[in-house]
C-alpha cells in the first residue's frame, strides 16, 4: 500500500493534542488578523451572519443616539457593542489566519516554470511508446493544458498535475506533504499520480497533464487552507436557521416589550432596548460559529489531510461503518517472523542460528524480521563478518523462491570442520532442495541420523498448524559436508496487527462505529488477523466491486461509511462512500472520487478523521448551549434594571446585587462581549473529545456547557460590575 | 372552611386518584388508538361515510395532500358555523336569541373549528340548542378529530422510511377517530355525567317564581352530552357562560373529578400510540415523562401557590377563595386550572382572574408551553416532539452526530420547519399583546388598570394563540376588535403549526431511517427527558419573561 521508499514506520495515532502555538492566542496573531477583521464589518458581509448582523444594526443605532443625546451610558454601550461586532469578525480572521501560513508555502511551488512539451502526430502521442524521445518545445507551465505531454528529467520541476505515461522515477513531494522521503512515481499501476510543483529527483518520466493551470490540486490545496473557498456546511446551515429565529423570538420579544412598557408607565430608552437584545439573541455561537468550522478544516489541514468539501468533514462525525484495508491499516505491510518451530530432536538456538544465516541474504521485509526475531526472542548475536568469510549468500529470488547461504568448511583456523550449507523457504521448495541432496524430507528416518522417526511429519504437522493459523510457514534446512540435508524446523511468519489498534476498535466501538476489515486474503486467514485486530467484521476475498457492494448495502440500511483507497479500482468505492479518503500516493482517478486526501498516505488516520468530524459537531452544540444558558442569568440582571424605577417590588430579582440600573445593564453587555474573546481559543482548540458513549459524552458536556453556561454570567456580571460602578456616569 | 393542611391533603389525594386512573388507562387506550390509526379494516359504518363523500379511504396521501384535505374541511366547517350563528333567529330550538354578529360569528366559527373554544358570549344568553347541539358539539368532535390525525400523520412520518412523503388518509383518520374513539367514550361519559346529576334536555331556560318570591331562571338543554365531548376533545367551550363552574355542567367533586380525568385520558395516552407506531416503546414512555414532569410541576406550584394564598384580599377571607366554588374547593380548583390550561381545554371551574398572582402566572406559563404537556388531543403529542426535536438539534450535536431523531436527520429543511412554528405562537401572542396595551380599542377590554390589566390582554392572546380558550375573566373581549384579532390568532395559532408538522411528516417519511448505535443520542433515557422539560421551559421563559415581568411577576412581588 505504501508506496516511499523507506516505509515509515505508521504507529496508531493518537487523538487531538493540536500543535499548541496554533491553537492559542496571541497579541500577534489578533493583530495580524485585526486589518481583517475591520474588513469583515462591511455589512454586505455581515448579512450572512444573521445574529451578528442584528448586533452591527444595534451598535450603529446606538452610535446615532449617543451623537444625539449624548451620555455616558448611551456611548459605553455602542463601543462595547462595536467591540462586540469586531470580536466576532476577529475570530474569523484569527481562525482563517492560521491556515494563511500553509497556503504561502503552497503558493511558492506554483512559480511558473519551463516545462519541454512532447511535440508528435496526434497517434504519436496517444499510442506510441519511446514518448521521450520525441521532439520537445518549451513552453511556460501555465501555458499547459489537459492532455499534454510533458517530459520531467532528474532535478527538474514537474509543471502541472498529471499520470505519469513513461518511465519510473523517484520524486521530492516534500512541498506538498512535507515528507522528507522521496516517492517513487511510475507508469501504469497505481503509482501514476505526480503534483505540479514537485521535483524529479531521479531518472526521466513523461507525464500527461490531466489539470489546467489554475485549477490544480494545489491550487484547490491553497484555496481551502485559505478559506476563501469556504462554503458553509449543511449542519452549519441548519444551526444558523435556528439561531435566526431564536434571534427574531428575541427581536419580537424585545420589540413587544416597549408597549407593555409604555402600558405599565415605564418606557424604556432604545440604548436599552438594543442592550437588551443584544444580549439576549445568541451572540455567543453566532460570533464563533464560522471561526468554528474554519478550525475544524484546519485541524485536518494540521494532520496533512484536505478535506474537499466541508460537508465531508461533518460527515466523518457521523459514520458509522469504517472499511479498513488489512495490509498497511490494521496490520504492516509485511508478514513479520513470529515463533521458531524446531523440529523433534533439533535445539530452538540451533534453529534460530540457522534460520538467521539463510535470512542474511534475505532482504525482504520477512527476511528481516526473521534476523530481527532471532535476536531479539533467541538472543542470537547477529553473525560476524568474520565469521562470514567466505560465505556465498545465496539472495532470494522470485524464481526460486528460497534463501541461504554456504559456508565453507574452515578446520584449519578452529572453524567448522566441514562445509555448510543452509536454505530457508516455502515447504516445497526446501522440499526438492532436501531430495537433491539425497536427503528424504516427507516421512521415515530418512535425513536424520540421530534416529526421530517422525521429523518429517513432526514438521508437515507443523507447517499445516501454521497456515491453519492464517500464518505462512517457511521450513529451514542444512547440510552438513556431503550428507543427505536435513530439517531444523518451521518459521512461523504472521500478519502482525499494529500497536494500539486494538484498543482503537475498541473505543471506536463505544462511539458506535463498525469496523470492517477488508483483505484480498482467504476466509480463515483474513478470521484470524480479524480476531486479533478486534475487527467487528471482515469481507475477505474482496474485490473492489465487492466494496463497491459492501458500501451500497450498508448506505440503504441508512448507514454512512468512510474508507480510505489509493487505487484506480478503489475509485467507484470512494466515490460511493460518504467519507473518501484517497491516499496521495494513490492515483489520479482515486483523488478525484475521494472527498478528502490525506498527504501522508496513512489510512489509519481515517479513525483520526472521525475523531476531528465529532469534535466540530460538539464544539458547535456546546457552545450553543453555552450560549443559550447564558441568558437566564442575563435577564436576572437587565430586566430589574429596566422596570426597578416603574416597580420597587423587582428589586428582589436583582440577586446579583448589581449597583445601579445602568451598571446592570453595561456589564451584561460587556460580559456578553468578553465571553467571545474568552471562548475564541476553544473555538479554534474544539472542545475536548475522548471516544466514549453518546450518554457520557452529553453528560459531560451537558455539565461543563450547560451548568458552566448557567453559572458563569452571574460570576462575571457580578465582577464586571464591581468595576463599572466605580465609573463615573454609569453609577 | 377547612384548614389549610387538610386541604393539602385533600389535593395531593386527589392527584393520587387521578395519576392511578390515568395509569389505569394509558396501557389499553393507548394499544388500542394504535390499532384504530393503523388497522387495515373498515368499519360498516365508516365504508358507507367514505362512500357518501366520495373518498378512497385507502389511498395514501402525500403531505400536501393531507393537508388539502384537512384544509378544506376545516373551511367547511367554520363556513357552516359562521353561517349557523348569524342565522340563528331563521332556524328551530333558537330559545329566540338573535343571529351571531359578524364579528362575533366569526370569532365563534373559527374558535370552534380551532379546538380553541373561546366564548366571547354567554351560553344561556346567547346559543340555542341547536346552535349548540349542530353547530359547536359537531365541532367539538371534529375539531379534536383533526388534531388526533395531524398527530398520527406525523408519528407515521417517523415511522415509515422512502415514501416520497406519503403520511396517510386525512378522510379515514378523520373517521376513525370520531367513530372508533371519540363517539363511544364520550356516549358513556355522558351517561355517567347524567347519573351524576348533569342535566340533559331540551327544554328552553325558563324564569321561575321561587318559594321565598323571587325570580330566577332554569336553565335546560343537552348538556352532558356536550360536556362529555367538551372534556375529552379538550375543547373546552362550556353550555354555560360559568362553564364547569356552573353546576348543571359540573354538579359536584366527583364529576369534576371526571372532567379531569375525561380531559387528560386521550393526551396522556398517546405517547404510547406515538412508542407503538414508531416501533420503539420507549419512545414513548420518554415523550410520557416529559409531559408528566411538566404536568406535576405545574399541578404541584399552582396548587401550592393558591394554598399559600398570598395577597390582601386572601388573607381577609383566610383563603383564596375569590371566584372559586365551595363545593369544589382550592385543591380541586387548582388541579383543574392547572388542567385545563396545560391541555388547550379551557374549560373553568374557577375564575382565573382570581387565582392568586402567581397561580395566574403559573396558568399563562402553562399554556404559553405550548399546550405540551400533556396538551390538547394531537395537538399536544405534535407540540412535545417538536419540542423533543428542538432538544434533539441542541443536544445532539453534543454527542459528536449531526442531529437524529427516531432515525431521522434533522437538516436543513426539518429545522427551518420546526423555527417556523417555534415562532407562529409568541409572534401571536407579543403582537397582540403589544397592539393591545397602546391602542384605545385594545386598552378598553381590560377592566383592570396596572398590570393586573396587562396580564388580563396578554392572558387572552396566550388563550388564543394555543387554542386554549380559557378565560382569564375581567376583560371585555365581545367588541369587533377582540373577537377580529383574537379570532385570527386563533386561527393562524392552529392552522400554521398544522401545515408546517404535516410537512415536517412529510419530510421524515422520504428519509432513509438510520439505525442507532452507541453513538447516537439516546432519547428514551432519563436524560433526555429532563432536557426536553428544560428545553422547553428555558425557551418559553427566554420568549415571554419580559412581558410576564410586567404582569403577574409585578404583581406576585407587590
Amino acid at each position: 500500500m505504501s508506496t516511499t521508499l523507506q516505509p515509515a514506520p505508521s504507529t496508531a495515532t493518537e487523538l487531538p493534542p493540536v500543535a499548541p502555538p496554533r491553537g492559542s492566542l496571541t497579541w500577534r496573531t489578533v493583530r495580524d488578523a485585526l486589518p481583517a477583521s475591520l474588513r469583515k464589518l462591511d455589512p454586505r458581509r455581515m448579512w450572512r451572519v444573521p445574529v451578528m448582523f442584528v448586533v452591527e444594526v444595534g451598535a450603529a443605532l446606538t452610535t446615532v443616539l449617543a451623537v444625539v443625546d449624548p451620555s455616558v451610558f448611551a456611548w459605553v454601550i455602542a463601543v462595547w457593542l462595536w467591540i462586540t461586532v469586531l470580536f466576532a469578525t476577529l475570530a474569523e480572521a484569527v481562525a482563517e489566519s492560521r491556515g494563511r501560513a500553509q497556503a504561502s508555502s503552497l503558493r511558492a511551488t506554483q512559480r511558473t516554470t519551463t516545462a519541454r512539451k512532447v511535440q508528435g502526430t496526434a497517434d504519436q502521442l496517444a499510442y506510441g511508446s519511446g514518448l521521450a524521445s520525441l521532439p520537445t518545445v518549451e513552453v511556460a507551465s501555465s501555458q499547459l493544458h489537459v492532455g499534454d505531454l510533458v517530459v520531467v528529467t532528474a532535478g527538474e520541476t514537474i509543471p502541472g498535475d498529471g499520470d505519469v505515461v513513461e518511465g519510473v522515477a523517484s520524486v521530492d513531494e516534500s512541498a506538498i506533504t512535507g515528507e522528507s522521503a522521496p516517492v517513487i512515481r511510475e507508469s501504469g499501476g497505481d503509482r501514476t499520480a505526480v503534483t505540479g510543483g514537485t521535483t524529479v529527483l531521479s531518472d526521466q518520466i513523461v507525464v500527461r497533464i490531466t489539470a489546467e493551470p489554475g485549477r490544480t490540486f494545489v491550487d484547490r490545496m491553497i484555496a481551502l487552507v485559505e478559506g476563501s473557498e469556504r462554503q458553509k456546511t449543511p449542519n452549519e446551515i441548519a444551526l444558523n436557521v435556528l439561531l435566526a429565529s431564536l434571534t427574531i423570538i428575541f427581536l419580537l420579544a424585545v420589540a413587544t416589550l416597549q408597549p407593555m412598557a409604555v402600558y405599565s408607565h415605564a418606557r424604556q430608552s432604545l440604548v436599552v432596548l438594543v442592550a437588551l437584545l443584544v444580549c439576549l439573541i445568541p451572540t455567543t455561537i453566532g460570533a464563533l460559529l464560522s471561526a468554528i468550522g474554519i478550525a475544524g478544516m484546519d485541524r485536518l489541514v494540521q494532520r496533512n489531510v484536505l478535506a474537499m468539501s466541508g460537508r465531508a468533514v461533518e460527515a466523518a462525525g457521523d459514520v458509522d461503518v469504517l472499511l479498513l484495508d488489512k495490509t498497511g491499516t490494521i496490520t504492516y505491510g509485511n508478514r513479520r517472523a513470529s515463533e521458531l518451530l524446531p523440529a523433534p530432536g533439533v535445539e530452538a538456538g540451533h534453529l534460530a542460528e540457522a534460520a538467521q544465516l539463510s535470512s542474511l541474504a534475505d532482504e525482504t521485509p520477512e527476511g528481516r524480521s526473521i534476523v530481527d526475531l532471532t535476536q531479539t526472542a533467541y538472543g542470537r548475536p547477529v553473525l560476524t563478518d568474520d565469521a562470514l568469510a567466505g560465505a556465498t549468500l545465496v539472495p532470494f529470488s522470485a524464481a526460486t523462491r528460497m534463501s541461504g547461504v554456504d559456508l565453507p568448511g574452515r578446520p584449519d583456523d578452529g572453524g567448522a570442520p566441514q562445509a555448510r550449507r543452509v536454505r530457508k523457504g516455502a515447504a516445497s521448495v526446501v522440499h526438492q532442495w532436501v531430495r537433491s541432496t539425497g536427503g528424504e524430507p516427507t516421512g521415515g528416518t530418512a535425513g536424520h541420523p540421530a534416529g526421530h522417526p517422525l521429523v518429517g511429519q513432526a514438521v508437515d504437522a507443523d507447517v499445516e498448524s501454521v497456515s491453519a493459523q492464517g500464518g505462512t510457514p517457511l521450513v529451514v534446512a542444512e547440510q552438513i559436508g556431503d550428507a543427505p540435508a536435513r530439517l531444523l524446523g518451521v518459521v512461523h511468519l504472521k500478519d502482525v496487527v499494529k500497536e494500539g489498534l486494538v484498543e482503537r476498535f475498541a473505543e471506536l466501538r463505544a462511539m458506535g462505529i463498525r469496523t470492517v476489515m477488508v483483505t484480498g486474503d482467504n476466509k480463515v486467514t483474513a478470521r484470524v488477523i480479524a480476531d486479533e485486530a478486534g475487527v467487528d467484521d471482515v469481507l475477505a476475498e474482496a474485490t473492489p466491486e465487492d466494496k463497491l457492494a459492501l458500501i451500497r448495502r450498508e448506505q440503504k440500511g441508512g448507514k454512512l461509511v468512510a474508507m480510505a483507497g489509493d487505487g484506480t479500482n478503489d475509485a467507484p468505492a470512494l466515490a460511493q462512500a460518504d467519507v473518501g479518503v484517497a491516499m496521495s500516493t494513490g492515483t489520479t482517478a482515486a483523488k478525484e472520487a475521494g472527498n478528502m486526501v490525506d498527504l501522508d498516505s496513512d489510512p489509519t488516520k481515517l479513525i483520526e478523521i472521525v475523531g476531528i468530524g465529532k469534535q466540530l459537531l460538539i464544539t458547535r452544540g456546546a457552545l450553543t448551549t453555552f450560549s443559550i444558558a447564558n441568558d437566564v442569568a442575563k435577564y436576572f440582571a437587565i430586566i430589574p434594571a429596566m422596570f426597578v424605577l416603574a416597580f420597587p417590588q423587582l428589586h428582589v430579582l436583582n440577586v446579583m446585587h448589581l449597583h445601579s440600573p445602568q451598571s446592570a445593564i453595561t456589564s451584561a453587555i460587556v460580559f456578553n462581549a468578553l465571553v467571545i474573546v474568552a471562548l475564541i481559543p476553544l473555538a479554534l482548540r474544539g472542545v475536548r473529545y475522548r471516544a466514549v458513549s453518546a450518554v457520557a459524552l452529553l453528560r459531560r458536556n451537558l455539565w461543563i456547557y450547560g451548568l458552566g453556561g448557567l453559572v458563569a454570567p452571574f460570576v462575571g456580571i457580578k465582577l464586571i460590575d464591581l468595576v463599572v460602578s466605580l465609573v463615573p456616569g454609569l453609577r | 372552611m377547612p384548614s389549610t393542611t387538610t386541604e393539602a391533603w385533600f389535593a395531593v389525594a386527589q392527584i393520587g386518584v387521578l395519576l392511578v386512573l390515568l395509569a389505569a388507562v394509558h396501557h389499553p387506550l393507548g394499544a388500542y388508538m394504535a390499532r384504530v390509526f393503523t388497522s387495515p379494516r373498515h368499519l360498516r359504518i365508516e365504508s358507507a361515510a367514505y362512500r357518501a363523500v366520495r373518498v378512497d379511504p385507502d389511498a395514501e396521501q402525500t403531505w400536501r395532500g393531507y393537508l388539502l384535505s384537512l384544509l378544506g374541511f376545516s373551511t367547511a366547517s367554520i363556513l357552516f358555523l359562521y353561517a349557523l350563528a348569524r342565522l340563528q333567529s331563521h332556524l328551530p330550538l333558537n330559545l329566540g336569541f338573535a343571529g351571531f354578529d359578524p364579528a362575533g360569528a366569526w370569532n365563534t366559527a373559527v374558535s370552534f373549528v380551532t379546538n380553541t373554544n373561546w366564548q366571547w358570549y354567554s351560553g344561556e344568553a346567547a346559543a340555542g340548542h341547536l346552535l349548540q347541539m349542530v353547530g359547536l358539539a359537531v365541532q367539538n368532535f371534529a375539531s379534536a378529530a383533526v388534531g388526533l390525525a395531524v398527530a398520527v400523520a406525523l408519528v407515521r412520518g417517523f415511522a415509515r422510511s422512502l415514501t416520497d412523503g406519503r403520511v396517510g388518509n386525512f378522510w379515514s383518520d378523520l373517521v376513525r377517530a370520531n367513530v372508533r374513539l371519540l363517539l363511544p367514550i364520550a356516549f358513556l361519559a355522558a351517561i355517567v355525567l347524567v347519573a351524576g346529576g348533569v342535566i340533559q334536555n331540551l327544554l328552553p331556560h325558563e324564569a321561575i317564581t321561587t318559594a321565598a318570591g323571587g325570580s330566577q331562571d332554569v336553565l335546560g338543554g343537552p348538556v352532558a352530552s356536550q360536556e362529555a365531548i367538551k372534556q375529552l376533545g379538550t375543547n373546552g367551550g362550556g353550555f354555560f357562560n360559568a362553564n364547569s363552574a356552573h353546576p348543571f355542567e359540573n354538579p359536584n367533586g366527583w364529576t369534576n373529578m371526571l372532567a379531569i380525568f375525561l380531559t387528560l385520558m386521550i393526551p396522556f395516552s398517546l405517547p404510547r400510540t406515538f412508542g407503538i407506531m414508531v416501533g420503539d416503546r420507549r419512545q414513548g414512555w420518554a415523550i410520557l415523562g416529559a409531559m408528566g414532569a411538566l404536568f406535576l410541576a405545574s399541578v404541584a406550584l399552582l396548587t401550592w401557590s393558591e394554598l399559600a394564598g398570598s395577597g390582601t384580599a386572601p388573607h381577609a377571607a383566610g383563603a383564596a377563595m375569590e371566584g372559586k366554588e365551595t363545593r369544589f374547593g382550592l385543591g380541586a380548583s387548582a388541579l383543574f386550572a392547572a388542567t385545563t390550561t396545560l391541555t388547550s381545554t379551557g374549560a373553568v371551574n374557577s375564575t382565573h382572574d382570581s387565582l392568586t398572582a402567581p397561580g395566574g402566572g403559573l396558568a399563562m406559563f402553562n399554556m404559553m408551553l405550548g399546550e405540551i404537556s400533556p396538551g390538547g388531543v394531537g395537538s399536544g403529542l405534535y407540540g412535545m416532539l417538536i419540542v423533543a426535536i428542538v432538544t434533539v438539534f441542541l443536544s445532539g450535536l453534543m454527542v459528536g452526530r449531526t442531529p437524529e431523531y427516531l432515525g431521522k436527520k434533522i437538516g436543513q429543511g426539518e429545522i427551518t420547519l420546526v423555527a417556523l412554528y417555534v415562532l407562529t405562537m409568541p409572534l401571536l401572542v407579543l403582537v397582540g399583546t403589544g397592539v393591545s396595551a397602546v391602542t384605545g380599542a385594545g386598552l378598553a377590554g381590560p377592566l383592570n388598570t396596572g398590570p393586573h390589566g396587562l396580564s388580563e390582554i396578554l392572558y387572552a392572546f396566550t388563550s388564543a394563540a394555543n387554542n386554549n380558550g380559557s378565560a382569564f375573566g375581567g376583560i371585555t373581549s365581545g367588541t369587533p376588535y377582540y373577537n377580529t384579532l383574537l379570532g385570527l390568532a386563533m386561527l393562524i395559532g392552529r392552522f400554521v403549526p398544522i401545515a408546517l408538522v404535516l410537512a415536517l411528516a412529510g419530510r421524515f417519511a422520504s428519509q432513509p431511517a438510520v439505525p442507532a448505535s452507541t453513538g447516537t443520542l439516546p432519547t428514551h433515557k432519563p436524560l433526555f427527558v429532563g432536557l426536553v422539560g428544560a428545553v422547553a421551559v428555558v425557551v418559553v421563559g427566554l420568549t415571554f419573561v419580559p412581558a410576564l415581568s410586567l404582569g403577574p411577576v409585578v404583581e406576585s412581588l407587590s
